[in-house]
């Protein structure tokens, strides 16, 4: 079975979460497109499961989602934390440390 | 859909060697007990509980080790010794013993850093209740109270676990979740530090931010080089690029991709922008544990993955990592003269060393049995990543006593004239200094001209020559540092030195004679890598 159009697919969603990490400026944003970016390689797992014939890309792909889970939680904790703190959630205004 | 059925049939109970991955578990286990004295110890007990088990747990790992080391069966004739556990998960030889009885020495010593409580007048150098506001009543609050987190212990706990499952990974999906087992943990502790809170969680949130973002590139990477190989097994990609099977396209993709996950692990420029800021923000103590745990373990999963994975398509890849190391040595030599901050001075200096290993990674020297007098690339960089991970703990361990009011004193110009206030300290911290730059009777120099002779005997000699140039470039902002704390007045007050407690120092001391023995006297440790043999497929 050809898997390309899944594959085209999953290059998209990645290159949207890419695209979005570095051009979003609200923390919770630019968090929601690196998850994009995990699941499409869980999209592209899956599709090289399918592709090769064997189960491994399938397990991964729920690997993967339990990390993401646990990303979640301590991403988001710290994204509160620094909201709270500063009452903004934008990455532009955490600049203390530089140079 | 015949083979998901037939797949289905075979399936059989794995086989797990609890034996050979005892130290995994111990570790992991005693994570596990920590999160559990969090729930049931009283709350004034629980420091000295997690202390305890901490140092019970490391030392019980690392004795664990050295009996997985002492019985590692030789592998057919080869230089490799140990099994693939597991059912292929997990490879136990040589290198992976050697780099977790590294880890595990590295983080016993950072256990006593992160335990230390006299600096702060009785209480540890982190958060009271991080999720207390900083300036607020709550925090006051807690600070009067004595609160403390203990929680720092069960999260190294998990990251360390993590480091040691990390270079022993033999397959991709063990490694990315290796990957996320180490970093999560170092995430949070970051952002704990009791003094200068917005700068802590300030790096905790960039470090997490890129963490991710690299994390996100390493496993498109690995669905990349899945759909190349159709395993994510070591062994099973390096038949898959002997045969040449399959598009060329998706293997270099998947190399690439991977490559920046663990080269932003490593610090290697250019995926070096989080170093300076996270090691500045991040409690000190969590510094010294990450910059030299982490990177023992990054370049750990580095070697095994691109030799054994990725080792019949080194033609690929060395154009790319010499670039990579080429850039990683100007960008870490160079900002680090500009510094004016000792913390982020010391993290332009761990990229410059992640450059230099970079240089030994990229020779590729292979030898073909044990009794060769000349050390191959492995094991030149194992070597290299003992010394750089002692001497690192030790500096960042003296920048934690180093201190004025409001903490730790970390402007190189409050610096100024520590020489003559405590001349013993700045003395040690010179030390240190003239082992990062490389100086004989050092372990920095040792260090180096292991990773150094190994890569012109691969025959990466161009990249030898730029890397001494740049070693010259490094000795000067090290020796500014010295001659500043010697040579120049105070500044005003000047910092105090604050006499820690017992456990701070013996780190220093451990650390220091670490980098005095492995310079004069290298010969075991140099053994103990040699003997590790290669990588085992």
């Amino acid at each position: 079975m050809s898997g390309s159009p899944f594959l085209v697919l999953s290059a998209i969603l990645f290159t949207i979460g890419c695209v979005g990490v570095l051009t979003r400026r609200n923390a919770i944003v630019v968090f929601m497109c690196v998850e994009l970016m995990l699941n499409a390689s869980n999209l592209a797992l899956v599709t090289f499961a399918r592709v090769n014939g064997n189960l491994d890309g399938q397990v991964a792909a729920f690997f993967v989602m339990v990390v993401a889970a646990a990303e979640v939680v301590v991403g988001l904790a710290i994204i509160m934390t620094i909201f709270r703190t500063r009452r903004s959630a934008s990455v532009d205004d955490a600049s203390l440390l530089k140079y | 859909m015949t083979s998901a059925v037939t797949l289905a049939a075979e399936f059989s109970k794995p086989d797990v060697e609890y034996s050979l991955i005892s130290p995994l578990l111990i570790v992991f286990g005693v994570a596990c007990l920590g999160v559990l004295v969090e729930a049931f110890v009283a709350r004034e007990r629980r420091y000295l509980a997690q202390v305890v088990l901490g140092l019970v747990g490391v030392i019980g790992a690392l004795v664990a080790t050295i009996m997985v080391a002492a019985n590692l069966a030789p592998q057919g004739d080869t230089a490799g010794r140990g099994e693939i556990a597991v059912e292929g998960a997990i490879a136990v030889d040589g290198p992976t013993v050697f780099l977790w009885g590294t880890i595990l020495v590295l983080s016993l010593i950072s256990v006593l850093l992160f335990a230390e409580r006299h600096l702060e007048g009785g209480i540890t150098a982190f958060a009271g209740q991080a999720a207390a506001l900083p300036g607020t009543t709550a925090e006051r609050e807690a600070s009067t109270r004595g609160l403390e987190h203990t929680e720092v212990f069960p999260l190294m706990m998990f990251s360390i676990g993590g480091m040691l499952l990390f270079p022993a990974a033999n397959d991709l999906i063990t490694m990315f979740v290796a990957l996320e087992i180490l970093s999560l943990p170092l995430y949070l502790l970051c952002g704990l530090a009791r003094r200068r809170r917005l700068l802590s969680q300030e790096a905790a949130l960039k470090y997490f931010m890129l963490g991710a973002f690299s994390s996100g590139f390493f496993l498109y990477g690995i669905a990349l080089t899945y759909g190349y190989a159709g395993s994510m097994n070591f062994g099973d990609i390096a038949e898959a690029i002997t045969g040449r099977i399959g598009g060329q396209v998706l293997l270099l993709a998947g190399i690439g991709l991977i490559a920046v996950g663990l080269l932003f692990k490593v610090g290697a420029a250019p995926f070096h922008a989080w170093t300076p800021d996270v090691y500045q923000g991040a409690p000190t103590a969590v510094t010294a544990f990450m910059a030299a745990c982490t990177k023992v373990a990054a370049f750990g999963a580095l070697l095994r993955l691109f030799y054994v994975g990725f080792g019949a398509a080194r033609w690929d890849w060395t154009p790319m990592i010499w670039v990579v190391a080429i850039l990683t040595m100007l960008v870490g030599c160079l900002l680090a003269i500009t510094q004016t901050d000792i913390k982020r001075m010391l993290a332009y200096s761990s990229i410059a060393h992640a450059g230099f290993i970079l240089t030994g990674f990229v020779g590729l020297h292979q030898v073909d049995s044990f009794a060769g007098t000349q050390l191959s690339s492995v094991q030149a960089v194992l070597f290299y990543l003992v010394t750089y991970g002692f001497m690192t703990i030790g500096a960042f361990a003296v920048v934690t006593v180093v201190r004025d009011g409001s903490g730790e004193t970390t402007h190189l110009a409050r610096w100024a004239g520590l020489g003559k206030t405590s001349p013993l300290l700045a003395g040690v911290f010179a030390f240190f200094l003239l082992g990062m730059a490389g100086i004989p009777l050092t372990s920095g120099f040792t260090g180096k001209w292991a990773v150094f002779t190994s890569a012109v005997s691969g025959g990466a000699w161009p990249l030898v020559v730029v890397a001494v140039l740049l070693s010259v470039v490094a000795a000067f902002f090290y020796v500014r540092v010295i001659v500043l704390m010697f040579f120049s007045e105070p500044v005003g007050d000047g910092p105090t030195v604050t006499m820690p407690s017992v456990m701070t120092t013996v780190t220093i001391t451990v650390g220091f004679a670490a980098t005095v023995v492995l310079g004069v006297f290298p010969g075991p440790v140099l053994d103990l890598a040699a003997n590790a043999g290669q990588f085992i497929r």
